[in-house]
C-alpha cells in the first residue's frame, strides 16, 4: 500500500502511523452533552466504501493526513494535511 | 575552553571501504532546527536569504518538515518568527559513497534512489529500516542523519546490506 | 537420457551432485530435473498422503512431485522443487517424505490403506473423544504431514531485502513479456523484466518453435544495452499488492555454494507504475486410473527437457492428449531420434496423420510400472490396447496463470472456446495480461498482445510507444476437446502433491460439498505447495460435473499470494539478530559496561540494570547497596533515555494548557513543574515534568516509553485542532545527555564540577550553568525522594561528564546507579511509571484527580469526567506492605481476607514491587478498589504463577519521606 504524502510524496505504508477515523478531527466544544463525546470517541460508520481516516507520517515529516480511500477496492482517492483541513479549529 | 572531551557518535571508527564504495562517519559541525511560526515563513526566508522547498536542499538549508528546515551551522536571529533549536549533538551523520551507494540504500530505505529520481540536493525524512532519519543526496553519494543513539545499528544496517552486494557481485558467475 | 546437440546447458562445464547420497553429473544450466532425467532417475519422491513413487511430471515452479530437500553447509532447504533447482558443484539433495529409503518406504502402507483414507477421512476419523484431540490425534497427523522437514534450529544464513521502482514491471519473459518489455524499453520507459527461470525466454526456450532463442538473444542484447532496463532472471513475482506494490523473490545463492554474505534469496519489494502479466500457461494433465507413476509427464515438460536441456525422458515414448497442440512434442521426440509408440487423441475427429501410429477417441485407462512406468492400457476407436511405454506424456490443455490478477479478490473470466479462466481487465489496477496468460496461446498472438499491451500501459502513464515489428512466429490453431478425468473405478489424480484423487472431489460432492470452497477444504485438493496449479480447473471441472453445474457456475476458489511459497527467511530478510529492532545506545554506555554494569533492554534503550561490586554475587546485593548509597550519599545515573521536547513560540503556554491537565501559563520562567498528559478519552496518556525556559520556551519531558507516542500526540493535537496557533515542537532527546545527581551529598558532588557553585537552588528551578567549561542545563527535580538534580549537558560531552561525575562521587562515598536501584527508590516514593499509568488509569485512579484543572479545557477532560471513570468503584492506587518478609510479585492479584478466591471477588492487582534495604520489607503498588478509604486494612494477596499467598496491609503509596522534607532539603 502507498499513501501520497503532499510534502514528501508517494510513500510507502510503513512510513504511517494508523490513527482512525476522521471523527477525531470533530472535537466537540467545552460543555458540549456526554453523548458528543461518545460520537466521537466511540461510535464509528465502519462503511464497505469510501472512507476518511488519519494516518500519521510518523517516519516522514511528522505531517497528520486525512486520507480518503476505498475500504472495497483499496483505492486511495485523496490524501490532504490536516493542518491545512478547510475548518481547521482554532 | 571545555574541559571535558566531546565525542561523535562513532568517535574512533575507521571507514569502510568495499566495492568502491565507502561508509564513513561525518564531521558536519553545528545543526541548527529553524521551524517558522505561522504566517511567519517569508520573513524567515528573507532573513535567511531562502528557505529550501520540501524535499530538497539549498546551500546550508536541508528541508526536515512543514516550514521546517536544517541549517548547517548557526542560525540567524529569527526570534519572533520561528523556533530556533539547537539540534547539533541530537544526530549522527554517516556518509556513503561510490558506485554502490544507491544500490546499498535501496535495500534499506523504501525510496527510489537511483540518480535519476533522487538527484544531488534532494533530501528526503525516511526511515532508514526501523529508524527515522535525514537522507541527502550529494555529486558522489549520500549524507544519511540519524538520531545519535542509534548510529551503531544504523552502520550496522549499512555495512550489512554493502557487504551483501559485495558478496553478490563477486558471485556473479 | 542425454541427447547429443540439444539444449541450452554449457556441456564444457561438468557439475557433480548427489542426489540420496549418491554422486551423479550434469551440466551447468541444469537443473536437478534435468541432470537426474539425464542419468536416468525416475523415481524422486514419495506422495504426501499414500507414499506412492513419484517421478517428475513438469519443468518447472509449479512441479508437485518432484520436491527434494537441499542440504548446504548449515542450511536445509526443504520442498525445494527439482523443476527449479539448478545443479552447482558438491550439491547435496535428497528425498523426503519416505523412511527408511525412497525405494522401500514403510508408509506406503498407506496405499493399500487408501479405502479408510478417502476425503474427509481426518474429519470423520479424529471427531471424539473431544479430548483426545491434543494428547493424541494432532501428533500423530502432524507427524504423516507436511512434506519436508524443518531442520529446528535457528536459520544463520543470510537474506537479503530491497526495494524497486519502474514504470513498467514485466512480469515474465517469455513472447508477450519480451515483446512488452521491448517495445517499452525503446519508448524510453523504465522497464524490470522479471523471469522466474535462469534464463530469459520462457517458452521460446523449449518449445522448438522457429523463433527460439537466437531471436531472444537478439532482444536481450539490445535490453541490456539500454540503461532503462533491468533484468531480473530468477525473480518471481510472488503477490499483487496496493498501489502498484509487487513482491518478488529472487533466488541468489540457491544456485551456487554458500559464501560469505552471500544471501540465499532476495525478497524485492518492487513498485511499479504500471504492470503486464505474462506469467503465460500451465499445461494440465488428465485424470486417469493411476497416473501418477514416474515416467508419466506433461507434453509441454518432455517440450522443454529436450529443447532446454537436451535430456529425453524415456526411450518408448506415448502421447496422450486432447489437442492439437500437444503434437509439437510428439513430433520432436521423433526428430530427435525417439520412438513415439503411438499418440492417444481423445478426440474423434482429429487428423491422424503422424509419422507414428494414431489413435482417435482413445482413453487411456491404467498403467503398470511399480517404480516407474512399463505399460498403458486403454481403450480407442478400434478397440482395446495395451502398450509397453516407459514415459507418457499428457496434455489436456492449457490454463492461463491468471494467479496474481486475482491477488486482489477479483476473479477469472470462464473462456468456453479454450475450456479456461483468463484474467478480466482491472482486475489489479494497472495490470494488463498479454499472451498466454491472457489465453493467447501460439506464440504469434502472444508477442502481438505483448506489444499492444506495452503501448497500453504506457499510455496509462502518459506516455506513447510504437509497437515494433513482430518476427514471423508460430499460428497455429489450438483445437482442444475438453477432457478432465477418463471414467473408471480406480484411483484417478488431479492433485499429485496432495494426493486427491477423481473420487474425493466426486466423494465430497455427494456429502453435501458442493461449493469449490468446501470442496477445496474436504479433499484438501489444492492445498499442497503447489497450491492447485496443475489440479484447481480440473478438480473444479470434476466437481461441476458431479453438480450437474456449469464450470462458470462452479467458479473458482481464491487466488491468494504467495504465488509459489517464499521462506520465512526471506520475508523476514533483514530481521535476524541486530536488524531485529534498532539498538539505542546512551553516550555512559561504555562508561557503564567498563564498570561490569548487566545491560537491560528499556525499550530499545540498553540501560544498566545494577553497578556490581567486589564480592557481590547477587543483583539484589548491588541494588540495595545503590539504593542505601543514594540515601546516605550520592548516586548518579543516566537518564537520557527521556523523552525531551523543545517547545517555543508566543502560543507555547496556551498550548501547554491545552495538552496538560494542569496549567502551564502560570509557571514561572525558571521554574519547573510536574505534568499530567491525557488521551482524549480520558486516561492517562502520560506525565513528566516541564521546565519554562523562557516566556516562549518551554522543555517538556516524557517518559522514556511513551516519548514517541507524545510527540505524535502533539503533532496530532497541533495540527488538528490549533494549526493556526503559533507554537513549534522538536525533539531534544538526543540533543541532551542528562544525568541523575541524587543524595544528601548532591550538591556537593555538584559544586565539585560546577564552574560556579550553586547555593540556594530551590525545588523544582531550573538554571543554565557551566559544567567543566560546557554551557549546561541544571534542574533540580527528583524521581529518587531525596535531594535531586539533573545535570544536561550536549550530548557529544556526555561520556566525559558521565566518568566525572562518578569519579568525583565514588570519593564521596558515592558512585552510579542502574535502573534495579532507581525503580525501588521510586516505589519507596510512590512515583508512577508505565507499570502504572498502563492505559485503563485516570487521573483519579493515580490520586491525582485534582490535577484537572477546572477552569480550563484540556484534551481528555469531558471524557475523564464521564460516570464511571472516578468513584469508589474504581481500582485506585495504594502502598501495599506484606505483614510478613514474603517476596511479592507485580501481576498478582488483591481479594478480602475471608472471600473466596476467584474471579468475581477480585478487589484488584499489584503493578511495581521492590525490597527496600531502607524499610527492611518488600513494598507494592497496586490499584484496589477504593483504595484510598482503605489504608490501614488488610488484603489478601495472591500470586498463582509465583504461588504467593499473603496478607498486606494497605498504605499509602509513598512509603518514605511522605511530606518530602529530604526533596525541598
Ligand atoms: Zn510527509
Amino acid at each position: 500500500m502507498r499513501l501520497t504524502c503532499p510534502l514528501c510524496g508517494p510513500r510507502d505504508r510503513r512510513e504511517f502511523y494508523y490513527s482512525g477515523t476522521e471523527d477525531y478531527l470533530n472535537r466537540p466544544p467545552e460543555g458540549a452533552p456526554i453523548e458528543a463525546w461518545d460520537d466521537m470517541l466511540h461510535l464509528r460508520t465502519n462503511p464497505a466504501g469510501v472512507t476518511k481516516d488519519l494516518w500519521y507520517h510518523e517516519t516522514g515529516c511528522g505531517s497528520w493526513l486525512l486520507v480518503t480511500r476505498n475500504t472495497v477496492t483499496h483505492a486511495v482517492l485523496a490524501t490532504e494535511l490536516v493542518a491545512a483541513r478547510k475548518g481547521g479549529a482554532a | 575552553m571545555p574541559n571535558l572531551i566531546a565525542k561523535s557518535a562513532l568517535f574512533g571508527r575507521a571507514p569502510l571501504t568495499l566495492s568502491g564504495t565507502t561508509l564513513a562517519e561525518a564531521q558536519i559541525g553545528p545543526i541548527t532546527s529553524v521551524a517558522a511560526f505561522r504566517g511567519k515563513l517569508a520573513k524567515v526566508k528573507k532573513v535567511l536569504g531562502g528557505f529550501p522547498a520540501p524535499n530538497t536542499v539549498s546551500g546550508n538549508l536541508i528541508w526536515t518538515g512543514p516550514e521546517q528546515a536544517f541549517v548547517l551551522g548557526q542560525a540567524p536571529d529569527l526570534s519572533g518568527l520561528a523556533a530556533v533549536t539547537d539540534q547539533t549533538g541530537g544526530w549522527a551523520a554517516l556518509r556513503l559513497s561510490g558506485p554502490l551507494a544507491a544500490d546499498t540504500l535501496m535495500r534499506l530505505y523504501p525510496l527510489d534512489l537511483r540518480a535519476a529520481h533522487f538527484p544531488k540536493d534532494t533530501c528526503a525524512r525516511a526511515p532508514l529500516g526501523h529508524m527515522q532519519s535525514i537522507l541527502i543526496a550529494e555529486e558522489t553519494g549520500f549524507l544519511i542523519l540519524i538520531f545519535r543513539s542509534m548510529a551503531r545499528t544504523a552502520w550496522h544496517e549499512i555495512e550489512t546490506a554493502l557487504q551483501t552486494l559485495t558478496a553478490r557481485s563477486s558471485a556473479e558467475i | 537420457m542425454r541427447i547429443a546437440g540439444k539444449g541450452l546447458i554449457d556441456r564444457t562445464k561438468p557439475v557433480t551432485f548427489t542426489f540420496d547420497g549418491k554422486a551423479y553429473s550434469g551440466f551447468q544450466g541444469d537443473t536437478l530435473a534435468s541432470a537426474l532425467m539425464a542419468n536416468d532417475v525416475r523415481l524422486v519422491g514419495r506422495s504426501f498422503k499414500y507414499h506412492r513413487p513419484r517421478g517428475i511430471l513438469t519443468a518447472g515452479p509449479e512441479e508437485p512431485n518432484a520436491m527434494v530437500e537441499v542440504l548446504d553447509g548449515g542450511s536445509q532447504s526443504p520442498n525445494t522443487r527439482a523443476t527449479v533447482q539448478e545443479i552447482y558443484d558438491g550439491m547435496a539433495a535428497q528425498s523426503q517424505n519416505r523412511w527408511p529409503s525412497l525405494r522401500y518406504d514403510l508408509l506406503s502402507i498407506n496405499d493399500l490403506a487408501a479405502p479408510f483414507l478417502s476425503a474427509g477421512f481426518y474429519y470423520k476419523t479424529f471427531m471424539w473423544p473431544r479430548a483426545f484431540w491434543e494428547a493424541l490425534y494432532e501428533p500423530i497427523i502432524r507427524r504423516a504431514a507436511g512434506l519436508g522437514r524443518l531442520k529446528r534450529q535457528i536459520e544463520t544464513a543470510s537474506y537479503e531485502k530491497a526495494f524497486a521502482f519502474c514504470d513498467l514491471l514485466v512480469i515474465g519473459s517469455g513472447p508477450a513479456g519480451l515483446m512488452a518489455a521491448l517495445t517499452a524499453a525503446r519508448a524510453g520507459a523504465d522497464v524490470i523484466l522479471a523471469e522466474q527461470d535462469s534464463l530469459m525466454g520462457g517458452r521460446l526456450l523449449s518449445d522448438g518453435g522457429t523463433l527460439g532463442a537466437p531471436w531472444v538473444e537478439a532482444t536481450l542484447t539490445e535490453l541490456r544495452a539500454l540503461p532503462n532496463v533491468r533484468l531480473m532472471p530468477r525473480t518471481t513475482v510472488v503477490g499483487a499488492y496496493d498501489q502498484g506494490t509487487y513482491a518478488a523473490l529472487e533466488r541468489v545463492g540457491l544456485h551456487r555454494p554458500a559464501a560469505p554474505h552471500l544471501p540465499r534469496e532476495c525478497f524485492w519489494r518492487i513498485v511499479a507504475g504500471q504492470a503486464i502479466l505474462a506469467t503465460g500457461a500451465l499445461e494440465r494433465p488428465i485424470a486417469f486410473e493411476n497416473n501418477d507413476r514416474p515416467g508419466i509427464m506433461l507434453a509441454s515438460a518432455a517440450l522443454s527437457y529436450l529443447n532446454r536441456f537436451g535430456v529425453v525422458p524415456g526411450q518408448k515414448v506415448t502421447l496422450f492428449a486432447n489437442n492439437d497442440n500437444a503434437r509439437h512434442a510428439a513430433r520432436q521426440l521423433m526428430a530427435a531420434g525417439v520412438q513415439v509408440a503411438a499418440i492417444l487423441d481423445s478426440r474423434a475427429d482429429a487428423s491422424s496423420v503422424e509419422d507414428c501410429p494414431v489413435y482417435l477417441n482413445a482413453a487411456v485407462t491404467d498403467t503398470q510400472g511399480r517404480h516407474g512406468l512399463t505399460q498403458i492400457s486403454g481403450t480407442h476407436a478400434g478397440g482395446a490396447f495395451q502398450i509397453d511405454t516407459d514415459c507418457l506424456l499428457m496434455s489436456g490443455g492449457w490454463n492461463p496463470l491468471v494467479n496474481i490478477a486475482c491477488h486482489q479478490n477479483a476473479r477469472p473470466l470462464w473462456r468456453e472456446d479454450i475450456a479456461a479462466f483468463v484474467p478480466q481487465s482491472g482486475m489489479v489496477p494497472g495490470l494488463h495480461a498479454a499472451g498466454a496468460a491472457n489465453g493467447a496461446f501460439s506464440t504469434q498472438s502472444a508477442l502481438r498482445e505483448g506489444a499492444d499491451a506495452a503501448v497500453q500501459a504506457l499510455a496509462a502513464l502518459g506516455r506513447s510507444a510504437t509497437a515494433p515489428d513482430l518476427p514471423q512466429a508460430e499460428d497455429a490453431p489450438y483445437r482442444l476437446q475438453p477432457l478432465w478425468a477418463v471414467p473408471g473405478k480406480g484411483r484417478a489424480w488431479l492433485d499429485f502433491a496432495n494426493d486427491v484423487t477423481v473420487k474425493d472431489v466426486k466423494l465430497a460432492a455427494q456429502e453435501g460439498y458442493t461449493s469449490v470452497e468446501h470442496m477445496k477444504r474436504y479433499t484438501t485438493q489444492g492445498m499442497a505447495p503447489d497450491q492447485g496449479k496443475n489440479s484447481n480447473v480440473s478438480a473444479l471441472a470434476v466437481l461441476a460435473d458431479a453438480t450437474g453445474r456449469g464450470i462458470a457456475e462452479t467458479g473458482t476458489t481464491t487466488f491468494r499470494a504467495p504465488f509459489t511459497p517464499v521462506s520465512v527467511g526471506a520475508m523476514g530478510a533483514g530481521g535476524q539478530g541486530a536488524g531485529f529492532a534498532p539498538q539505542r545506545y546512551m553516550t555512559s554506555d561504555q562508561a557503564s559496561r567498563d564498570r561490569g554494569a548487566p545491560m537491560v533492554e528499556a525499550g530499545l534503550w540498553y540501560r544498566p540494570s545494577y553497578f556490581p561490586k567486589p564480592g557481590e554475587t547477587t543483583w539484589r546485593q548491588s541494588c540495595d547497596r545503590e539504593v542505601l548509597m543514594v540515601r546516605s550519599a550520592v548516586g548518579v545515573a543516566d537518564v537520557s533515555t527521556l523523552g525531551k521536547i523543545d517547545i517555543q513560540g508566543p502560543d507555547a503556554a496556551r498550548f501547554l494548557d491545552f495538552v496538560y491537565t494542569n496549567t502551564f501559563s502560570t509557571l514561572p520562567v525558571g521554574r519547573v513543574r510536574y505534568g499530567l498528559m491525557l488521551r482524549e478519552d480520558g486516561f492517562v496518556l502520560d506525565d513528566g515534568t516541564t521546565a519554562r525556559l523562557g516566556e516562549n520556551h518551554y522543555l517538556m519531558t516524557t517518559t522514556t516509553a511513551a516519548a514517541g507516542q507524545v510527540m505524535r500526540h502533539l503533532d496530532f493535537v497541533h495540527q488538528a485542532y490549533c494549526p493556526t496557533w503559533q507554537v513549534r515542537f522538536i525533539s531534544v532527546t538526543e540533543s541532551w545527555a542528562q544525568f541523575a545527581v541524587a543524595g544528601p551529598l548532591a550538591k556537593m558532588l555538584l559544586n565539585a564540577l560546577l564552574d560556579e557553585r550553586i547555593e540556594d537552588f530551590p525545588f523544582m528551578t531550573h538554571a543554565e550553568v557551566s559544567v567543566e567549561g560546557v554551557k549546561a542545563r541544571l534542574f533540580r527535580i527528583s524521581f529518587s525522594g531525596e535531594e535531586g538534580y539533573e545535570i544536561a549537558v550536549p550530548t557529544a560531552y556526555g561520556e566525559a561528564l558521565f566518568r566525572d561525575l562518578l569519579a568525583k562521587a565514588e570519593t564521596l562515598g558515592g558512585g552510579a546507579y542502574g535502573m534495579e536501584a532507581l525503580n525501588v527508590m521510586r516505589i519507596e516514593k510512590g512515583f508512577i511509571t508505565h507499570a502504572e499509568i498502563h492505559g485503563r488509569i485516570t487521573a483519579f485512579d493515580i490520586g491525582l484527580g485534582k490535577m484537572v484543572a477546572a477552569k480550563k479545557d484540556c484534551i481528555g477532560k469531558a471524557a475523564s469526567q464521564r460516570p464511571g471513570l472516578h468513584g469508589p468503584e474504581r481500582e485506585q492506587m495504594v502502598g501495599l506492605r506484606p505483614l510478613t518478609k514474603t517476596e511479592i510479585g507485580a501481576g498478582a492479584h488483591l481479594f478480602n481476607t475471608g472471600d473466596k478466591v476467584e474471579r468475581v471477588n477480585d478487589q484488584g492487582y499489584v503493578t511495581s514491587v521492590c525490597w527496600s534495604p531502607v524499610l527492611e520489607s518488600y513494598l507494592g503498588l497496586a490499584f484496589l478498589k477504593d483504595g484510598r478509604a482503605r489504608h490501614g486494612q488488610r488484603v489478601r494477596l495472591v500470586d498463582h504463577m509465583r504461588k504467593t499467598d499473603v496478607l498486606c496491609e494497605v498504605t499509602d503509596p509513598v512509603f518514605l519521606d511522605p511530606e518530602g522534607a529530604k526533596l525541598r532539603a
